[in-house]
């Protein structure tokens, strides 16, 4: 593979780009003042942690992980304190049971803690105590020994829910050092943030365009030269190394967005522009994710510019989202409305029917509500009915976010996925095993919306979307899913994890028109197809028996039919009742097919 | 249980193995030297480009022959006692067999060249050859490849990619023209050339000069020309591979001889593919075969023959393919690189100069003969169907448009094709083709 002097100079400085904006996480000035603090917190949560707040106050920290860790003390002292002062202690306990006779008790509630002081302090713990204990009245106990065993698991439990009632909870934890590490940040950046964002990203997408644009010097055409000869796609110390950089980030992203304020003090501007505030994690995440599938767009622009059909589907991708996924849900929120990514459809948009989402869209008035609608048309009329015409890719390859960034920045590592029968059994088990997972969930979490239940077959509704945000919203789809891209190629989400493929690979699977047609007898088994798909599809093994294609798992992406040297697959829609057809020999017609 | 053995593991033997697995449970043992498991030849070059690796050109896993019960054997077969029904492998064991097949394959050509042996002259057939070329074109700078057709231009196209100066010496005064039409073969030549090939037509290999480490130095033309080189190509064509058996009681000419049920003069003895020579050729056809399709109907009729009744081989109407660094081509029927007495022609190529179509058809009847398509993709079976029954010339033109196998949104050229046609057979006249639609293309 050539490389000319500009493209060097191009990774030069791409590789330089990437190490700033890397080494702009360990610059840190953090220092906060009590008007600061007053400002981003809310009066109520201010007022918890105000007599704890002197050892960060006015403190200059030159690291972000002494000043989280002070921080963290903080609004551990704010919750220890809540705590001391309103958990029920063995002898508030005592007290409260005091009014009851010492046996044969029958438990009326108005009783319990009838005796209790009366200040706000001692009025929470009473009123929690009753409001715990309703359920009792009318039950007898032995005696106060039997009674007090009762009331001990209750007072447990109340403790332990006095973070998120009087506290804080870890969801507001997490949300309290993101703001206040925010607002403590006085790194240069701040003063400049146009200045960094020019020099990372800004030169980033600059020194790429150098690497990319020399490449039409080639002539057009399939040019896979060196790419299993290359450290960087073929699994080599490249490839692992961007696999790390890139788990390392979304693993910042997810869990630990208090260390990255400087990214999104940097994309502010930005922020400001679009949707009139300062920009979230999501925001920095967001315009990373556009930028990332723009720019390698056009990349594949000019790899495939000699086939209009991936030009026109890589415009698609990189429309929907510039504008779906990015602009449109930004500008909402300029103009106060609920902000949704309306290409996004459940199940790979799992917090659709989660109860915040569906009370926010239904108080949100007209919009909110074609929005709830136009979500569950998706789901039950596009994805069927599209589906049947076009085959999964109208979806997979052309309009989704995660299927558009596998299509653009994972389309170097697209012939790492495994080709194996063992892989495809795996594949079978674990995506449809997270459809029925997701459906298990969102199932769960409507009971809880119209019942008020929390616990459907004895399992805690709440507590199964939190495992299932946790274990397939972030780890998989986004630590695996674009952390594994220069392992396991760039599908690895949408072939065993999205189960939004899954519901539309059984459609198009049963129920469509899509197939890819082998052409005749023209197949040389070269194997150019099944090393370049992405999806992990043996496109060979079909197109070698003269068979036509038809698997759950393709997306359409019509890689294999361009790489391909002898032109035998074309991917079409048709006429449904012939896309399994028989293994035939065009060649030698004379010969029956043995199966 | 009958135990038939196959010599050689490429597509024609392979096929073989196949094809006797799924007709009857006889015990199956193929011998190869060259690889342990079938790999696909025609992936050569991709795995010296870095498309893919060698693991990748494996049609099948490697599960796959002890599921099936195919026994392999990565073995040479040095002599086959006909009498006794034996052979004897290299590593001294022997083994007897029922039924024998050979699909031994080609050996590339050389053709005495003062210097062939010497070291990086290359061939390009087997895996081991693609280690020499591996071996002989790191770090080099300029090549020459001997031999203007498919493999020769895929070494264009292999050392082209490795930034190699790559000087082409073609005998004939076009690219492929003993098999090409002059259009097609100047289109592919132009091709070529736009590739910084150093396209030396009319000019044939005289000699190639080494050094005193017996390395390339250089080679001399016919027309005397000297030119600088660390690495030749030779892609002069291949001949049967029949060391083996050539002095024993088989019959051979250039070929094993074989009969249309693909059976040699020996009884259970049949040879298939590259090796194999018809006695009496199908009409049209040469009596030697080397393609990969072809391979595949020998490999599968000879399955039928030895496991049910005897069958012909009847590979039916001709088609072959190929690509010119960028540019795919397909053939379907025949299109003689010299038009023939009964022939007319029609040949339209696009203001590129990329794409391109020759029909050939009878002068009197019109019926349709055969095309040579040039990066455009057609679609086989109705191909296949026009071939097979007697079809005008018109109605293949009027129905290109069914017959294009282009990926969707690809521009289509049948309007130009049929005005064309129409210019230059008025007393043919085919409807006009409508534009293309502009929605609902897919």
């Amino acid at each position: 593979m050539r490389t000319l002097l500009i493209q060097k100079a191009g990774m030069s400085l791409f590789i330089l780009a990437c190490t700033l904006l890397a080494a702009m996480l360990f610059i840190n000035k953090y220092e906060i003042s009590r008007s600061q603090l007053e400002t981003v917190l809310s009066p109520q949560d201010y007022s918890k942690v105000s007599n704890f707040i002197s050892p960060i106050i006015n403190h200059e920290y030159t690291s972000s992980i002494s000043f989280n860790a002070d921080l963290e003390k903080v609004l551990d002292s704010a919750n220890q304190n809540i705590q001391s002062t309103f958990s029920i202690s063995n002898a508030d306990l005592e007290h409260s049971i005091a009014s009851f006779p010492n046996e044969n008790i029958t438990f009326n509630n108005e009783i319990l803690a009838s005796n209790f002081a009366n200040d706000s302090i001692y009025n929470y713990k009473k009123d929690k105590l009753r409001t715990y204990t309703s359920w009792m009245n009318g039950k007898t106990y032995e005696n106060k020994k039997v009674l007090k065993e009762e009331l001990q698991g209750t007072t447990k439990s109340i403790n332990g829910s006095l973070n998120s009632h009087l506290g804080f909870d870890n969801y507001k934890l997490n949300t309290l050092k993101l703001s206040i590490t925010r607002a403590a940040n006085s790194t240069p950046i701040k003063d400049s943030p146009l200045l960094w964002l020019g020099l990372t990203i800004g030169l980033g997408i600059f020194a790429a365009m150098l690497y990319i644009l020399p490449k039409l010097s080639q002539l057009p055409g399939i040019k896979n030269d060196g790419v299993f000869q290359s450290a960087h796609t073929s699994r080599g110390w490249i490839g692992y190394s961007i696999g790390v950089m890139l788990i390392l980030f979304y693993v910042l992203l997810y869990w630990y967005p208090e260390y990255m304020t400087n990214w999104m003090i940097m994309v502010d501007p930005v922020s400001q522009v679009l949707n009139g505030g300062p920009a979230s994690q999501w925001f920095f995440y967001g315009l990373l994710y556009t930028i990332a599938i723009i720019v390698m767009g056009i990349r594949m622009f000019i790899k495939y510019r000699h086939s209009q059909y991936h030009i026109i589907r890589t415009s698609s991708v990189m429309f929907f989202q510039t504008s779906f996924a990015f602009l449109i849900p930004e500008i909402l929120i300029l103009l106060n409305q609920p902000s949704m990514d309306l290409k996004n459809i459940w199940p790979l948009n799992y917090t659709f029917f989660f109860d915040y989402n569906i009370q926010n869209l239904i108080n949100s008035g007209g919009l909110g509500l074609f929005m709830l609608v136009w979500g569950i048309i998706l789901v039950l009329v596009a994805v069927p009915v599209i589906t049947y015409f076009y085959g999964k890719r109208w979806y997979c390859s052309w309009v989704c976010g995660c299927g558009g960034l596998a299509e653009t920045l994972g389309d170097p590592y697209r012939q790492l996925s495994d080709k194996s029968l063992k892989s495809w059994k795996i594949e079978r088990w674990m995506v449809h095993a997270v459809l029925a997972f997701a459906i298990m969930m969102t199932t769960g979490t409507l009971y809880t919306y119209f019942t008020g239940s929390g616990s459907l077959l004895g399992l805690d509704t709440y507590y199964i979307r939190s495992v299932y945000g946790f274990l397939i919203g972030s780890v998989f789809a986004g630590v695996v899913g674009v952390g594994f891209y220069p392992v396991m190629g760039s599908r690895v989400w949408c072939r065993f994890g999205c189960p939004l493929a899954a519901y539309l690979g059984i459609i198009q699977r049963f129920k469509s028109k899509f197939r890819i047609t082998t052409n005749g007898g023209q197949c040389i088994s070269c194997g150019n197809c099944s090393t370049y798909c992405e999806m992990g599809i043996d496109v060979r093994w079909y197109a070698q028996r003269e068979q036509n294609i038809v698997r759950a798992s393709c997306v359409g992406c019509g890689v294999c039919a361009s790489v391909c040297p002898r032109g035998v697959l074309k991917l079409e829609n048709d006429d449904p009742d012939n896309r399994f057809e028989k293994p035939i020999r065009i060649s030698n017609s004379k010969i029956e097919v043995l199966n | 249980m009958k135990h038939v053995v196959i010599i050689g593991n490429g597509i024609s033997g392979i096929t073989a193995a196949r094809h006797i697995r799924k007709a009857s449970n006889f015990k199956i043992t193929v011998i190869s030297a060259e690889s342990e498991h079938f790999w696909s030849r025609t992936a050569l070059m991709y795995i010296y480009m870095g498309h893919m690796k060698y693991e990748h050109t494996k049609p099948y896993e490697d599960w796959f022959w002890k599921k099936n019960k195919i026994e392999l054997m990565h073995d040479y077969v040095s002599s086959i006692n006909f009498k006794e029904k034996k052979l004897r492998l290299a590593k001294g064991e022997n083994i007897s067999y029922d039924s024998l097949v050979l699909a031994t394959g080609s050996k590339p050509n050389k053709f005495n060249w003062p210097g062939q042996d010497a070291k990086g002259v290359c061939t390009m057939v087997s895996l081991q050859d693609l280690e020499n070329i591996q071996k002989y074109t790191t770090n080099i700078s300029k090549a020459v490849v001997v031999g203007g057709g498919l493999i020769g231009v895929e070494m264009a196209e292999m050392l082209h990619s490795k930034s190699i100066k790559t000087t082409f010496l073609v005998r004939e005064e076009k690219f492929w023209r003993n098999t090409l039409p002059y259009q097609e073969a100047d289109l592919v030549g132009r091709h070529i050339s736009k590739h910084q090939i150093d396209l030396r037509l009319s000019t044939e290999l005289k000699e190639i000069v080494t050094d005193d480490r017996e390395q390339v130095k250089a080679v001399i033309t016919s027309s005397g020309e000297t030119i600088e080189c660390e690495f030749v190509g030779i892609t002069t064509g291949v001949h049967p591979n029949i060391e083996l058996v050539k002095d024993s009681a088989l019959s051979t000419n250039k070929g094993i001889l074989v009969n249309q049920f693909l059976q040699t003069n020996i009884p259970d003895v049949y040879a298939i593919g590259d090796c194999a020579e018809q006695i009496e050729p199908i009409a049209n056809r040469p009596s030697i075969e080397q393609v990969w399709y072809t391979g595949k109907i020998m490999g599968e009729t000879v399955a039928q023959t030895i496991c049910r009744s005897p069958k012909a081989y009847q590979p039916g109407p001709w088609y072959n393919s190929a690509k010119f660094f960028d540019i795919e081509y397909q053939t379907y029927g025949h299109v003689p690189h010299i038009a023939q007495p009964h022939e007319n022609r029609f040949y339209w190529e696009h203001p590129s100069g990329n794409k391109a179509m020759h029909f050939c058809f009878h002068h009197k009847t019109n019926a349709f003969l055969g095309v040579n398509t040039f990066g455009i993709r057609l679609r086989h079976n109705l191909l296949d169907s026009w071939l097979r029954k007697p079809t005008s010339i018109q109605q293949v033109i009027e129905n290109l448009k069914a017959a294009n196998f282009d990926p969707e949104f690809f521009a289509s050229y049948e309007k130009e094709i049929t005005e064309q046609f129409n210019q230059q057979y008025p007393e043919l006249k085919v409807k006009p083709h409508k534009r293309k639609r502009i929605a609902g293309i897919f």
